[in-house]
C-alpha cells in the first residue's frame, strides 16, 4: 500500500482496528438532500462509505458528485467506478477530478450489465451501448499507475501522483470457485489495497476461501472486508440465494428467519452473529455492511455488534 | 459465418410504401447458412410481402434473385439486367452485400430486409451463437480457444466477474454459458490453470472498429 495515501479507512486498517464500511446508493434525481439524509443516519457508524456507480445500470446521481456531498457532510466516501460506462480516457479524467475534490478511496468494479437494467423493477437502459474498454483488474492497474508512477495508461505523465487508496470487489463463492482466490491475487497484483466481498451468509464456505487466501499470503497484502447484508426476511434470503450470483445462503438460516416471530429483530441478531464470526477469521480486517435502502437498520446493528464508537485515527 | 436476422414484418412493409416493382435479393452464402436470406427465405418472404401489402391495398410486383455471394462485385453484376425494371431493391444479404448492391445501383433505394447481428456458428439446429467480434487483437491463444471478447457480456480479459451463476451461466442470460467459467474448465483440463493468473493489460482496440473505418492495405497484392 502506498504510504502517500492517508485516508481514514487506510489509517484505521493500518492501526489494526477492525474496519467498518457501509454503502450509500445515490438518488435517482438531482437533489442532494437524500444523500445528506442518509449521511445524517450513517455518520459516525463507519470508517468510510461506498458510493455506488449507477448500480444495476440505472441512472442515478454520479458517484463522484454523491461522494463529494458525503465528504462535505463529514463522511469519508469510497467512490465506486465501474467499467461499463467509461473508456480509459473518461476513467482517468474522472479519477483526477475525484482526487481534486478530495475523494481518495476508489473501488473498481466490472459493473452490472445494462441488459439486466433495473433488476426487472425499473426500465433502466437495456438498449444502451456499453464500453468495457478495460476490465476491473485493468482499471485497478490504471489507478495504481496514476498513484505510483504519476503516469496515464497511455504512458503520458500527469503533473503529480494522484493519491488513492485502491479497492476492489471479491466474490469468493462465485463459480468457478477454484479461480476466485487466484482472481483475488490478480486484483492485488494489479493494485488492490483492500477488497470488499460479496455478502457472506455461508460462513463455512467463506472461511474456507479466506483460509486459502490467507495461506497463499494474500491477506498480508490486502485488507479483506467481509460483505454483510442485513437480512430482513426469509423471502429476501431465498431470493438472494436463488438470484444473486456468488451469494450462498444455508437452508438452516432461511429456516431460522422463517421461524422467527420478529423477522427484523432476528435479522439484526443474524447480522451481529455474522459480524462476530467473520471477525474471528484470520485475514479478515473488517466488514462492509449493506442494508439495501434501509440505512436506519445500520444505525441499530453496528452499535449492537459493538462496533461503535469508530476509532479516531 | 456472418449471421443476420429478419427484420419485423411491419418494418419491412412500412419501408415498401409506394413502390410498385421490387427486386428482392438473397445471398447463398452466410445468410443462407443461417436461414435468414438464402434462396429459401427469399422465396418465402416474397409472397408474404405481396400478400400483406395487398391486404393494405398496395399492389406490388416482386422479382426475386439469389446471388452466389452478395459481397463480390462480379456476382452483384448479375442484377444489372433486372435492376432497371424495379423502383427499389430489398436485400436479405448481410450489411456488406447490401452496401455493394447499393453502390452498384446508385439510383435505386436499397432497403435492408435483415439485421446483421453477429459472427457466429450454428451450434445446434435452429441455434446460432456468437464466436468472434473481429476485435483486431486475437487472444484465443491465451484463453484456450474461447473468445472472451465476443462471448463474455463484459468482454473481460482477466477472469470471470462476480456474476457467474451457480450453474456456470452468465449473469446476463441464463441460457448462455459464462465463457470464463468454460475457459477455467478448459485450463483445468489441460492442467494449465496457472496460465490464467497473469494480469492481462488493457487491449488495443484500434486495429478494429475503434481505429476508425478499417482499411487493410497489402502492398504485395496491390498492382
Ligand atoms: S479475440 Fe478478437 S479476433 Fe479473436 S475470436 Fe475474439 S473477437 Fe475474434
Ligand atoms: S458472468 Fe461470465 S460471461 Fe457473463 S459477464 Fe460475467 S464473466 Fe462475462
Amino acid at each position: 500500500m502506498s504510504s502517500r495515501v492517508q485516508t481514514n479507512l487506510q489509517k484505521v486498517l493500518a492501526a489494526g482496528h477492525f474496519a467498518v464500511t457501509a454503502e450509500v446508493g445515490p438518488p435517482q434525481g438531482p437533489n442532494p438532500e437524500p444523500v445528506r439524509a442518509k449521511a445524517a443516519i450513517l455518520k459516525g457508524l463507519a470508517d468510510a462509505y461506498n458510493v455506488t456507480d449507477n448500480q444495476t445500470a440505472v441512472v442515478r446521481m454520479s458517484s463522484i458528485a454523491a461522494a463529494k456531498i458525503l465528504l462535505d457532510e463529514g463522511l469519508e466516501p469510497v467512490m465506486q467506478m465501474t467499467c461499463r460506462d467509461r473508456n480509459r480516457i473518461a476513467m482517468q479524467s474522472d479519477l483526477l477530478g475525484a482526487s481534486a475534490l478530495g475523494l481518495k478511496n476508489v473501488l473498481a468494479l466490472s459493473g452490472d450489465h445494462q441488459k439486466a437494467s433495473g433488476a426487472g423493477k425499473l426500465n433502466g437502459h437495456p438498449g444502451a451501448k456499453n464500453v468495457y474498454d478495460v476490465d476491473s483488474i485493468q482499471l485497478l492497474g490504471i489507478i495504481k499507475g496514476l498513484r505510483d508512477e504519476a503516469r496515464q495508461q497511455g504512458g503520458d505523465a500527469i503533473t503529480e501522483p494522484a493519491p488513492f487508496f485502491i479497492g476492489a470487489a471479491w466474490t469468493p463463492l462465485g463459480p468457478p470457485v477454484e479461480f476466485r482466490v487466484p482472481r483475488l491475487a490478480k486484483k492485488i497484483a494489479a493494485g488492490a489495497d483492500f477488497v470488499q466481498t460479496q455478502a457472506v451468509f455461508d460462513l463455512k464456505a467463506f472461511a474456507a476461501q479466506v483460509k486459502k487466501a490467507h495461506e497463499a499470503g494474500l491477506t498480508e497484502k490486502v485488507a479483506i472486508l467481509a460483505g454483510i447484508i442485513v437480512p430482513r426476511s426469509a423471502g429476501m434470503l431465498t431470493y438472494m440465494n436463488k438470484n444473486v450470483p456468488g451469494i450462498e445462503v444455508p437452508e438452516a438460516l432461511i429456516a431460522r428467519m422463517k421461524g422467527a416471530k420478529d423477522a427484523k429483530a432476528e435479522g439484526m441478531k443474524v447480522t451481529v452473529e455474522l459480524i462476530q464470526a467473520v471477525r474471528e477469521l484470520p485475514g479478515v480486517k473488517g466488514v462492509h455492511l449493506q442494508a439495501i435502502e434501509a440505512e436506519e437498520l445500520l444505525a441499530e446493528v453496528i452499535p449492537a455488534a459493538g462496533l461503535t464508537p469508530r476509532p479516531l485515527v | 459465418m456472418i449471421v443476420a436476422e429478419w427484420k419485423p414484418l411491419p418494418e419491412l412493409l412500412a419501408g415498401l410504401k409506394g413502390y410498385k416493382n421490387l427486386l428482392l435479393v438473397g445471398c447463398a452464402t452466410c445468410v443462407a447458412e443461417c436461414a435468414a436470406g438464402g434462396e429459401r427465405e427469399v422465396n418465402t418472404l416474397a409472397p408474404t410481402l405481396h400478400m400483406a401489402l395487398k391486404n393494405q391495398g398496395q399492389d406490388i410486383n416482386i422479382i426475386t434473385r439469389t446471388l452466389e455471394r452478395a459481397c463480390e462485385p462480379e456476382f452483384v453484376e448479375e442484377l444489372a439486367e433486372i435492376a432497371p425494371q424495379v423502383d427499389a431493391i430489398m436485400s436479405l444479404s448481410c450489411g456488406i452485400g447490401m452496401q455493394l448492391i447499393a453502390e452498384r445501383f446508385l439510383d435505386k433505394p436499397l432497403l435492408p430486409g435483415v439485421n446483421t447481428t453477429s459472427l457466429a456458428i450454428r451450434e445446434a439446429p435452429g441455434l446460432w451463437t456468437a464466436r468472434c467480434r473481429a476485435c483486431g487483437d486475437c487472444v484465443l491463444g491465451e484463453t484456450f480457444g474461447l473468445c472472451p471478447v465476443a462471448r463474455c457480456a463484459k468482454s473481460l480479459m482477466n477472469g470471470p466477474c462476480g456474476g457467474t451463476r451457480k450453474n456456470g451461466r452468465c449473469e446476463v442470460d441464463e441460457n448462455t454459458d459464462c465463457i470464463w467459467y468454460l475457459i477455467v474448465e478448459r485450463a483445468k483440463a489441460r492442467g494449465e490453470l496457472e496460465s490464467l493468473n497473469q494480469v492481462r493489460q488493457p487491449k488495443t482496440w484500434s486495429n478494429s472498429a475503434h481505429g476508425g473505418p478499417k482499411r487493410i492495405v497489402r502492398e504485395d497484392l496491390r498492382s
